[in-house]
């Protein structure tokens, strides 16, 4: 059982990577085990993909002791601009 | 009516069903914190990942995946039919511990092309989709299922407009 929720992930994430867009899901059924995030900042401009999901987990580290799955996506404004006009 | 369906028919036997997936799922969760074994050190490693062109460390096995995530990838690989050394760090908690060490890289799995860390479920997801793992690949040496699904359809589609 972990102590985080939704809001406490995306509050977190949203702080340290100044981002203009943050989902978080819990898929855990509130267990706490189970996250999918969605996060869209600035920060990842010019970063390769590996290197955006580190900046992640780095800020996650402690957390993801406790999370068993977590799963993201990351993207810069521009990309996540893309990513809606496909929908 | 048979005894089965009666337990299910039995009043609250939906809310024990719904304790028993949650506490089940927070098990799985507490096996992130087990004991720290001794971790597989990093000149093990180094040579663990370059025995194949892509080496997978994972939960289960490519036959039978224990974890989403690692099945992901198995069904990914599997698409683009590449032929992978896979290693089940389930059966080997010093291994696990190890290619997290390696990598910094906290979860399992993890895809390696070339000795080189390519990354986790999500990424060769994305990878898998943008297309860039047939690029990937490519450099390896290794020439993609799809790619080569792809090449026979253009050439099929070429001679269709001679």
């Amino acid at each position: 059982m972990s102590k985080y929720d939704a809001k406490y992930l995306e509050d977190k994430l949203r702080a340290r990577f100044d981002a203009s867009h943050v989902e978080v899901s819990d898929d855990s059924d509130g267990c706490g085990g189970k996250f999918s995030v969605i996060i869209v900042s600035k920060a990842f401009v010019g970063q390769t993909l590996l290197q955006k999901h580190r900046l992640v987990n780095q800020s996650l580290a402690e957390e993801l002791k406790s999370i068993h799955a977590f799963s993201q996506k990351t993207y810069t404004p521009e990309e996540w601009e893309k990513v809606q006009q496909q929908k | 009516m048979n005894r089965i369906s009666q337990i299910f028919l039995r009043p609250g036997f939906s809310g024990q069903l719904a304790a028993a997936t949650r506490a089940q799922r927070c098990w799985y969760s507490a096996d992130a914190a087990a004991p720290p074994a001794a971790a597989v050190d990093k000149a093990t490693l180094e040579k663990l990942v370059r025995t194949n062109k892509v080496v997978v460390f994972m939960k289960g096995n490519p036959q039978a995946p224990r974890c989403g995530f690692s099945n992901a990838v198995v069904q990914i690989m599997r698409m683009h039919g590449v032929q992978y050394d896979a290693h089940d760090v389930l059966q080997n908690e010093a291994l696990r511990q190890g290619i997290k060490d390696y990598t910094d890289w906290p979860t399992i799995p993890q895809v390696f092309i070339n000795g080189e860390f390519v990354g986790g479920c999500d990424i060769l997801l994305q990878m898998h989709q943008s297309g860039d793992l047939i690029e990937e690949l490519q450099k390896a040496g290794i020439i993609s299922e799809l790619l080569k699904a792809q090449q026979a359809k253009d050439e099929q589609d070429a001679k269709n407009q001679k």
